[in-house]
């Protein structure tokens, strides 16, 4: 254990947010300029959603749907499984019980993909279509915890929160799922033999992406390290479920991908999705309809909380508990 | 040059609420708008934006009517659970019909 922990320790993408953590820790003025950050995300999605979806039109249908029903299983109980430990254990109010259990019901792109690329290097890679896993879990559960907090607000007469249908709209027309969703569908029509010309660039496991993912995850170090003042703000409870949350939701994840045929790789992959929580696709749609939902705990649970954990132990601990499950 | 005294509003708030408040403020009678992304911090700290920290700055020049409208609208919908200053400054403006 203390070996795989090491090792991903070593490699470039948890340094490279080490190091971005530890920039900010030290005052420097570094920041990656926003355009590029924005563009590297765009690419990054784009890339998941055309290798995916390439991938996607070779694989076959009855291997997908039980993981795919897990995956939804999983977006259904992760932000209602948060919302109650926050309600009764931690004492939280309703509206910010259910804006923290939106951001750990939706997932984290970027925890998806770190988690795929220490499978690759583990030598047990995930299989190829779990990018479409990763469309199904970011929605799901932003709503159910939204609709948590509309319901407790009306019984207690709150304010009324937006439209659904608002909501829905920001969340389906948001970066993530148009890229995603977008780059798997024509991922799917462009198939194998026009994949070829695009390759070399868009491929998930070659030397491109990994290294944007690099500079990506250095900024992610320098976003998550500015939030790092914010800890004291929470409180311990808060601090604690942000680590044992994301333990408990990733344990089941991976044993429920294991159940439903995935490999060593692919439930390891599907356990860091449900221990992920958002931080793109979630706070803005929690704002619009939780208003009264103070985005200081959902946002430091989520970026400076569990992002590290999950980066830094999560998933090689993930894969550790993937092999148990899959030696018996 | 002949002058018409009128009143700016200015606006600076969390960026999700950039598109409800520019529709409103048309729909309070702003003939126009003009918006600037800007960074700051104030009572509430942080931001839900990505990346973190961003806010949107929205101008509009208008007659005091509207300005009105636009301040009571802003602070009903938004001061509670938002993290939005509003305030008006006297301008004068040439071509005072463009804006009312």
């Amino acid at each position: 254990m203390t070996e795989i922990l090491v090792q991903n320790l070593l490699s470039p993408v948890t340094l490279a947010f080490v190091l971005g953590v530890l920039a900010r820790l030290a005052r420097s003025e570094f920041t990656l300029p926003k355009d590029i950050y924005a563009g590297i995300a765009i690419y990054l999605l784009l890339a998941l959603g055309l290798h995916g979806g390439v991938e996607l039109g070779r694989a076959s249908f009855d291997d997908i749907l039980a993981p795919a029903l897990a995956t939804l299983a999983i977006g259904a109980l992760t932000p209602v499984s948060s919302y109650l430990v926050l309600r009764r254990l931690g004492r939280f109010g309703q509206q910010d019980a259910a804006g923290i259990a939106a951001h750990y019901g939706s997932v984290s792109a970027v925890t998806f993909i770190a988690a795929q690329q220490f499978v690759n290097v583990m030598g047990q890679p995930s299989e190829a279509f779990m990018p479409s896993l990763l469309t199904l879990l970011e929605s799901p559960g932003i709503h159910i915890a939204l609709a948590i907090g509309a319901i407790a607000s009306r019984s207690t007469g709150g304010l009324g929160a937006t439209p659904l249908r608002s909501t829905l709209h920001e969340v389906l027309t948001g970066r993530t799922m148009v890229l995603l969703v977008g780059g798997l569908v024509v991922g799917v029509l462009i198939g194998p033999k026009n994949w070829g010309a695009v390759e070399l660039f868009y491929d998930t496991k070659g030397p491109v992406f990994r290294g944007m993912l690099v500079i990506f995850l250095l900024e992610m170090g320098v976003v998550a390290g500015a939030r790092l003042k914010d800890l004291g703000k929470v409180g311990p409870f808060l601090l604690g479920f942000g680590i044992g949350m994301p333990l408990v939701h990733g344990v089941l994840g991976t044993w429920l991908g294991t159940l439903t045929g995935l490999g060593v790789g692919g439930a390891t992959v599907l356990g860091a999705m449900a221990a992920s929580a958002s931080y793109i696709a979630a706070p803005p749609a929690v704002r619009l309809s939780l208003p009264e939902a103070n985005p200081t705990y959902s946002l430091t649970a989520s970026l400076a909380i569990t992002f590290p954990f999950n980066i830094l132990a999560g998933i090689p601990i993930f894969f550790q508990v993937a092999k148990l499950t899959q030696s018996v | 040059m002949q002058t018409v005294g009128l009143k700016l509003v200015t606006i600076v708030a969390e960026p999700v609420l950039e598109e409800r408040l520019i529709e409103a403020l048309h729909r309070l009678g702003a003939r126009g708008h003009t918006l600037a992304e800007v960074r700051g911090a104030g009572s509430r700290g942080m931001r839900a934006s990505d990346p973190p920290g961003q806010g949107v700055r929205i101008e509009v020049v208008v007659s005091e009517a509207v300005a009105d409208r636009i301040l009571d609208h802003v602070a009903q919908e938004y001061f509670p659970h938002y993290a939005v200053i509003a305030f008006v400054t006297d301008v004068a403006v040439v071509r005072g019909e463009k804006y009312v």
